[in-house]
């Protein structure tokens, strides 16, 4: 058993439009270790539900894999077919939890019916075996009266009530990696917070790899152990979280970093990123972020930025950190805020 | 101090759903807003906050309680006087700008309609000017107001909605979740503009949202919501320095903040809503500008 238990390698898709080709995905790399937890950020187009799609296999229609590979404890998930990864891999050893619990959950069914759909799609279960772990699951994701909520709708559920059940219907098989999409998007922050707790309590639990999209970065400090940042189709800079918190390196984790104020932010304006993010319908020629980096330098227009290594964990795409490059000065707001954090977390 | 612009009292909004059932969205809830200052409306769904702004801009009919803006009583009947002050000088900027836009008009009409229904200019080429001085002011190019909304990103579609409720030069902005259906680095370029408006033309703001470190970042006052009841209100920094109530305590307690560190061992406070009865309670002054709703004795 290797160390990751998935890993993405150099993966390339396109869509096929109406208007042309889309370049979504521009040689995606990623690794999760077993029992850990990974967060993937970025703003909307970056990328982020596109790969986990192509994980799952949810990809649309009209996207062509161009290469890359997504290996699973060691097997290639783009090499097996539809109906296998459907049969073996998707709600058995992966399963997702996506943004909305109103949408995912089907409203005519009861909810013990759909924790109780999986495992008899995938597994050889009696009934009442499978009733029996329903209401376990119920219990583990911390909702009151389990029985009886068996024979509840839907509807008849609080959003937060709702987001736990979806998370009972994707543990139902036990998966080994559970892909939370933007998870507590739609909730409040008390219902977040605990929503967010709960997932931790059962990835300890049950051992599992989680895998966070999302774009709030209060959330990945919260649960993440890696971060991998994203844009315009590409990863751009990963790290541990302290690494990305207390010291990020690619412009475009700065300016996602200062845009978020924290409690202690009273700069008269916040440091925002100018522009938006670039239109894949054309490529990007050089960096894709250069037109929106007020630190770009002349070749991020003409070459677009390996990833340079920092540490072993940590290793950014920016040619800030080519050995030639002049150095730069961090933004003052940043700068501020960077120490500011490091001094209430005693890091470094 | 100077005479408050906005003056709620007493508030009540309810709503029947049937003989027997009536919602009771907001119970009573007072609050002041002064000239070019923003008020922050915090709480979770559900609490009443939203309703409390359409309370206001009289996109319902108060059921109880009194509103006062710019010296004239606007709750009741309004005769059209006030109904052309209230309409001309309060302005909405909405959540969703994919749904507040109309996607069969023009962003020049969009923007240009209260110009329009209040005869605001009184040449042609008058009105387009103001219509395109109001795309520069907010970041947009004149050459905008010939196109479409689906032709705009969500960022940019925020700033045609911030647009439309600036031309009227409105005293009052309420800004119901402005910000929540944008991504991170949109929304700072948005507040940003925001308060360089602010700045610009002494207009106030109710800021309506549920992300308490952007609420804090913007306002100057804050009032936090539970259960359509005020429960406590103050100075950004009266609230977040010296949180009394427990439930402004709990909420505070679930911010998440970006540093890993302190965030990996934060504790929630839990806050047990069921046995709150605020039915027995008034708002009771701590400190300074500082009220907290607590038990009657």
């Amino acid at each position: 058993m290797g160390k990751n238990i998935l890993s993405i390698e150099n993966l390339d898709i396109t869509f096929r439009t109406n208007a042309g080709n889309v370049h979504a995905i521009r040689g995606v790399n990623f690794d999760l270790p077993r029992g850990k937890t990974v967060a993937l950020v970025g703003e909307s187009g970056s990328g982020k539900s596109v790969t986990m799609k192509a994980v799952t296999g949810l990809l649309d229609q009209n996207a062509v894999i161009n290469s890359g590979k997504i290996l699973y404890d060691g097997t290639d998930l783009l090499t097996l077919s539809k109906k296998d990864l459907r049969q073996s891999i998707n709600g058995q050893q992966i399963a997702m939890v996506f943004q909305d619990p109103m949408t995912s959950l089907d409203p005519t069914m009861t909810i013990g019916d759909q924790i109780m759909e999986g495992m008899f799609l995938h597994k050889k279960i009696s009934a009442s075996d499978a009733r029996q772990k329903a209401v376990e699951l119920l219990k583990l994701v911390g909702i009151a009266e389990a029985e009886r909520r068996m024979k509840n709708y839907p509807h008849q559920l609080s959003g937060g009530m709702r987001q736990r059940v979806v998370i009972a219907v994707a543990l139902s098989c036990e998966p080994k990696i559970l892909i939370c999409d933007e998870p507590t998007t739609a909730l409040d922050v008390t219902v977040q917070a605990r929503i967010l707790n709960l997932i931790k309590d059962i990835q300890a639990e049950m051992n599992l790899s989680v895998i966070y999209i999302t774009h709030d970065l209060g959330v990945v400090a919260k649960v993440a152990d890696f971060v991998n940042v994203m844009y315009a189709g590409k990863v751009i800079e990963f790290g541990t979280v302290d690494e990305i918190f207390y010291d990020p390196r690619h412009p475009y984790t700065w300016g996602l970093l200062s845009a978020m104020p924290d409690l202690e932010t009273d700069d008269d304006r916040l440091y925002s990123i100018p522009g938006s993010p670039p239109n894949l319908l054309h490529e990007p020629k050089g960096d894709a972020f250069a037109p929106r980096n007020k630190f770009a330098l002349k070749i991020d227009e003409l070459e677009a930025p390996p990833m340079f290594k920092i540490s072993e964990t940590h290793s950014a795409a920016t040619w800030l950190l080519h050995p030639d490059a002049p150095k730069v000065e961090l933004p003052a707001e940043l700068k501020a805020r960077l120490l500011r954090s490091r001094k209430a977390a005693h890091y470094g | 101090m100077a005479e408050p612009l906005l003056k709620v009292k007493n508030l009540r909004q309810h709503f029947k759903i049937s003989r027997d059932f009536t919602v009771k969205a907001v119970n009573g809830v007072s609050f002041e807003i002064y000239p070019g200052e923003t008020y922050g409306l915090v709480g979770e769904s559900g609490s009443g906050k939203t309703t409390i702004g359409r309370s206001i801009i009289r996109l319902y009919d108060p059921t109880g309680g009194r509103i006062f803006f710019n010296g004239k009583r606007i709750s009741g009947k309004l005769d059209s006087q006030t109904d052309k002050m209230l309409r001309q000088n309060m302005q909405m900027i909405f959540q969703d700008p994919m749904s507040s836009l109309n996607p069969r008009k023009k962003i020049g009409d969009i923007i240009g309609e209260g110009l329009d229904i209040h005869k605001l200019y009184s040449t042609q080429v008058e009105r387009n000017e103001l219509i395109g001085e109001m795309l520069k002011k907010v970041g947009l190019s004149p050459a905008h107001a010939e196109r479409y909304p689906q032709q705009f990103s969500g960022g940019q579609r925020q700033r045609v909605g911030i647009a439309r409720a600036l031309i009227m030069n409105p005293k009052l902005i309420i800004a119901d979740e402005c910000i929540s259906a944008l991504d991170v680095s949109i929304q700072a370029q948005v507040v940003n503009l925001m308060k360089d408006i602010q700045h610009e033309t002494k207009c106030a703001y109710l800021f309506i949202a549920h992300d308490l470190s952007m609420v804090k970042y913007i306002s100057d006052r804050i009032g936090v919501l539970h259960k359509g009841w005020l429960v406590e209100t103050g100075s950004t920094h009266e609230i977040f320095s010296n949180p009394v109530h427990p439930y402004t305590q709990s909420l505070l307690s679930a911010v998440p903040q970006p540093n890993p560190r302190v965030e990996k061992n934060r504790r929630l406070i839990p806050y047990d809503s069921a046995n709150a009865d605020y039915e027995h309670c008034t708002l009771q002054l701590v400190d300074g500008s500082h009220f907290v709703l607590a038990p009657t004795n």
